[in-house]
């Protein structure tokens, strides 16, 4: 069993003029095969420094992660990653773009073709397959840049706000897109989030981290993303318990953010 | 202070310069307006249009109505050619739509003498005004009566002569003779000229009578010559060649020093560029250099480039490698700080190694940065070249036309820059054409 796990992580940096930030304090997680896990928070506590440590682009001041039992020094192919947007080549096609881990890896041209052609009928551009990624809209550039992710079969993905630039319908969409390629997969997923919702429905589940220091400051198990996999997600939307934890999760962030104000007024 | 008074003076000539040109702006402006209004009604006319742009209530203000009317530009330049015409008395153009020109032909003007005893005595003096470099041969004339006896005598247009009445007249200035009237008008010596319907006749200091037949508008063909002039002299060259070198050696010279020299630039620039945005060494290292040399202009190198290596080509071929050098490695800098580390990120959590993501993320993300340094290093290698060859060379383009001004060749001076011009609008063109070839994705990012 590959268990993704953060033991003490602290992250500590220094300002330019003389003062230290601590972005994140003695954060400790577990994460079990297969698993989905959102993440929520105000901003500034430290939630893509998290992902960037996990995905081995930061080095933590103190703490370790590791991947199965192996501690994580730097970024690598096991830990995928999809960005917000802008992560996508454009001097290669969809194809090629798809194809850039298998090959980067030595892949055969026609073996790395044939998992490409796969994914991209999975994610629903097989009719896009050789165009320009900046003929695409940003939704189907999302949709290239997970399938470019899963074509390199990690066994973690990392998603930073993968949707968070996209229109409000294109996103529902990608939202039973992701729990679809979650549940056929069956990787461990850590999605990065500003929207409530989102989290809710996608999350197994679901941190909600606080500021200075950043730390998790509540954890939740959640039903909806099950509920979620092969139904209708605005149905999921009408379960009771999603508008109680949705409103209880908006209120402690939204406290959060007061906090946050108050402070910076004070000083 | 005495710098600052020259320069006044200086600067109040250029103002002076400026307003006489005011009216000839202003009427252009009025041309350029009544051509535009025009052709809005020729348009309006012929197509009532009513695709999405000409439905747009706001034109002023939206960029995007606004793109180059390729009618405006054929009428600019045909304007052009239509002035050059009409100044040069071009034979492109029927006679009425000539400036006037100069005086051409047999005239004649009358002059009063007075003798130091006050008689007075009318001579008539023929003036035959033929082109420059033309000669004349002069007719006799009937000598007339009293002292002053008619002369004849020949100007070039667009010059002006001193007429000698003393070689014929029977009392001149030795005697005390002096000359009061010209057509029966006053004149004296340095004042005033007299207008005899074909010229001015004025009188210098001395009292001898200084004719200049009227110019008119057009222009000398040594300051101007007319297009169809500057065109036969294009077809000349291009058939038997300029100084021991056909057209297209001349060139074709210009061309190879700046192909090579932007190619070794480019060479040397592209690598260095990769280093000083790949690693901050490098980027100490050679920041002061580039940003040192960047600003000093190549032309500024000439006079260094040929003391260290003469004349020859590979003067020149230093001095547009150092042209393209440093903007071929700004570029590449630029090119290599740009990428978007979410990029690079992405390419590492994809598995790829370092020498991976220079071959597949940073190289190519930066041709885009690369093609704009190359255009803009192609341009300045193109003035360079000819500027260089200006100063010294025993072929090329910039030759050409120095040597021909020396010779007041205007015709090939002006045929020179017309090609100087065409070319370096080719080359421009074709990069673009490359770029859009080779970096399809540039500006989509």
């Amino acid at each position: 069993m590959s268990n993704l796990a953060l033991d003490k992580i602290s992250m500590r940096f220094d300002l330019p003029n003389g003062s230290s930030v601590q972005a994140l304090q003695d954060v400790d997680l577990n994460l079990k095969e297969g698993e989905l896990m959102s993440v929520l928070g105000p901003s500034g506590c430290g939630k893509t420094t998290l992902l960037n440590i996990v995905a081995g682009f930061l080095a933590p001041t103190s703490g370790t992660v590791s991947l199965g039992g192996e501690r994580v020094s730097g970024p690598g192919p096991e830990r995928g990653m999809v960005f917000q947007q802008g992560a996508l080549f454009e001097w290669m096609s969809v194809r090629e773009n798809v194809a850039f881990g298998p090959r980067m890896k030595g892949m055969p041209k026609g073996e790395a073709n044939e998992i490409v052609e796969h994914l991209l009928d999975t994610v629903g551009l097989g009719a896009f397959k050789d165009k320009a990624v900046y003929e695409l809209s940003g939704g189907m550039q999302q949709r290239v840049a997970l399938a470019r992710c899963l074509a390199n079969d990690p066994e973690v993905i990392l998603m930073d706000e993968p949707l968070g630039a996209l229109d409000a319908l294109t996103r529902e969409k990608m939202q039973g897109l992701v729990l679809k390629l979650w549940r056929e997969t069956g990787k461990t997923i850590i999605l990065i989030t500003h929207s409530v919702e989102e989290a809710l429905l996608l999350g197994e589940r679901l941190l909600v981290m606080a500021p200075r220091p950043g730390r998790i400051h509540r954890e939740y198990n959640l039903p909806f993303a099950d509920l979620g996999v092969n139904a209708d997600l605005r149905e999921v939307k009408k379960h009771p318990d999603f508008g109680k934890t949705r409103d209880e999760i908006l209120s402690m962030i939204w406290d959060m953010e007061e906090e946050i104000m108050g402070r910076t007024e004070e000083a | 202070m005495e710098v600052i008074s020259q320069l006044s003076v200086e600067l109040f000539l250029i103002l002076q310069t400026v307003a006489y040109a005011i009216p000839y702006l202003v009427g252009y402006v009025l041309l350029i307006l009544a051509t535009l209004v025009i052709w809005k009604l020729v348009k309006r006319m012929l197509t009532p249009k009513h695709d999405y742009s000409s439905l747009k209530t706001v034109t002023f203000g939206d960029e995007s109505t606004v793109t180059s009317n390729l009618v405006a530009s054929f009428v600019s330049v045909f304007f052009i050619f239509l002035l050059w015409g009409t100044f040069t008395g071009s034979t492109l153009l029927p006679s009425f739509m000539h400036a006037p020109g100069p005086f051409l032909g047999d005239a004649s003007f009358t002059y009063t003498s007075e003798a130091e005893d006050g008689s007075q005595d009318d001579a008539t003096v023929t003036v035959i005004v033929h082109t420059a470099g033309e000669s004349v041969d002069l007719p006799e004339v009937e000598p007339g009566e009293g002292f002053a006896l008619n002369d004849v005598m020949s100007v070039a247009a667009y010059r002006s002569e001193l007429l000698r009445v003393e070689d014929n007249d029977e009392i001149t200035r030795d005697d005390g003779a002096v000359i009061v009237a010209v057509n029966g008008e006053a004149i004296a010596p340095g004042a005033n000229s007299v207008d005899v319907g074909w010229g001015d006749v004025s009188m210098t200091r001395r009292g001898t009578l200084n004719i200049a037949p009227a110019a008119g508008w057009q222009m000398e063909p040594i300051w101007l010559p007319a297009p169809e002039a500057v065109w036969s002299r294009f077809i000349e060259i291009a058939q038997d060649g300029f100084r021991n070198a056909s057209l297209g050696e001349h060139l074709g010279f210009s061309l190879f020093r700046v192909i090579v020299g932007f190619l070794l630039g480019a060479l040397v620039g592209i690598p260095l560029g990769y280093v000083m945005g790949l690693s901050d060494w490098f980027r100490g290292w050679f920041d002061p250099i580039v940003e040192f040399m960047r600003p000093v202009p190549p032309l500024a190198l000439i006079p260094l480039v040929i003391i260290w290596a003469g004349i020859g080509e590979s003067g020149k071929i230093i001095l547009l490698f150092l042209a393209a050098l440093w903007i071929m490695a700004i570029a590449a800098r630029s090119g290599v700080s740009g990428v978007r580390i979410t990029k690079v990120h992405a390419a590492y959590s994809l598995g790829a190694s370092k020498w991976q993501i220079m071959r597949h993320v940073i190289i190519p993300n930066s041709l885009p940065e690369i093609f704009t340094g190359a255009r803009v290093a192609m341009g300045v290698c193109w003035g360079t070249v000819v500027a260089a060859e200006l100063v010294a060379a025993e072929t090329g383009a910039g030759m050409m036309i120095m040597t021909a001004s020396r010779f007041q060749n205007t015709d090939i001076v002006i045929m020179g820059i017309v090609m100087i011009g065409v070319i370096g609008f080719m080359i421009d063109m074709g990069m673009r054409r490359v770029e859009r070839w080779l970096v399809p994705w540039k500006g989509k990012a």
